[in-house]
């Protein structure tokens, strides 16, 4: 399931700026606490890890465990030296990765 | 057990406050112990101290699906000391561990936003770690109306 994350931060900033980022990612965060309507637990499946990277170094990394809500959000600073790109990367249990970029011109 | 699903039993309304609570009482919750032992294990040998942290939640949360939780550490993220790790724990959820921030000093400020589960009122404890040797600690109690896991 490709969901479409979405990003807010902006486009522009100075250097030495602390910027705002968030970040949210469509995802049913299954807990694998919830009972099916047979009775039997619905498996876990959540996003365990979320990654921010700026120019290839991190900035920001979350392990997240079950009791994140869904559609995981993630609110969090960086600061800026010099222009480039950030990315975002999501990991689901099953594997699957969900990345994102956004340029960001530093002046 | 009888199998209630989250959203028949928000629309069977206030009554069903009872069953759906029964139908929780099934699963595994976790003791204060359970979060005790999370929090050493993040820890190690070293002493938290109290404060520095901040924590912000709604005093009462009504629906414990999606609660906003703010954490702040008031600590210089400078190359050679900053805040590397904060764990968020909720005592009384069924998973005491809820989220694991971690910094670097790219991260300009200590500070992270995101949006939790909390199965009952209950206390949520932060725990923060510098590259200094430095931990620290604080906690806060959450009243939640509805839980916000299994059901």
């Amino acid at each position: 399931m490709a969901a479409t994350p979405r990003l807010k931060l902006p486009s522009q900033a100075k250097k030495g700026d602390i910027i705002e980022i968030k970040t949210l990612l469509p995802h049913p965060m299954e807990s694998g606490q919830r009972k099916g309507k047979d009775g039997k637990p619905i498996p876990r499946k959540i996003i365990n890890k979320f990654v921010c990277t700026f120019n290839g170094k991190p900035v920001f990394t979350a392990d997240l465990e079950p009791a994140v809500a869904a559609n995981p959000y993630m609110e969090f600073f960086a600061k800026v030296e010099e222009s480039g790109t950030f990315k975002f990367t999501w990991t689901d249990d099953d594997g699957t990765v969900t990345t994102a970029e956004q340029k960001i011109t530093v002046t | 057990m009888r199998p209630i699903s989250r959203r028949r039993a928000l629309a069977l309304g206030a009554g069903s406050a009872a069953v759906a609570a029964l139908a929780w009482s099934g699963n595994a919750k976790a003791t204060p112990k359970d979060a005790a032992e999370a929090i050493a294990k993040f820890t190690g040998d070293k002493t938290a101290e109290k404060g520095k942290i901040s924590i912000e939640l709604p005093e009462i949360a009504e629906n414990g699906n999606t609660v906003p939780l703010k954490v702040s550490v008031d600590a210089p993220m400078q190359a050679d000391n900053y805040v590397s790790d904060i764990l968020v724990i909720a005592d009384g959820n069924p998973l005491p561990r809820v989220v694991t921030f971690r910094f670097t000093p790219m991260s300009g400020k200590a500070v992270a936003s995101t949006r939790i589960r909390l199965a009952t009122t209950e206390n949520i404890i932060a725990v923060a770690k510098t590259t200094g040797g430095q931990v620290f600690t604080g906690q806060k109690l959450v009243k939640v109306t509805i839980g916000g896991c299994g059901g």
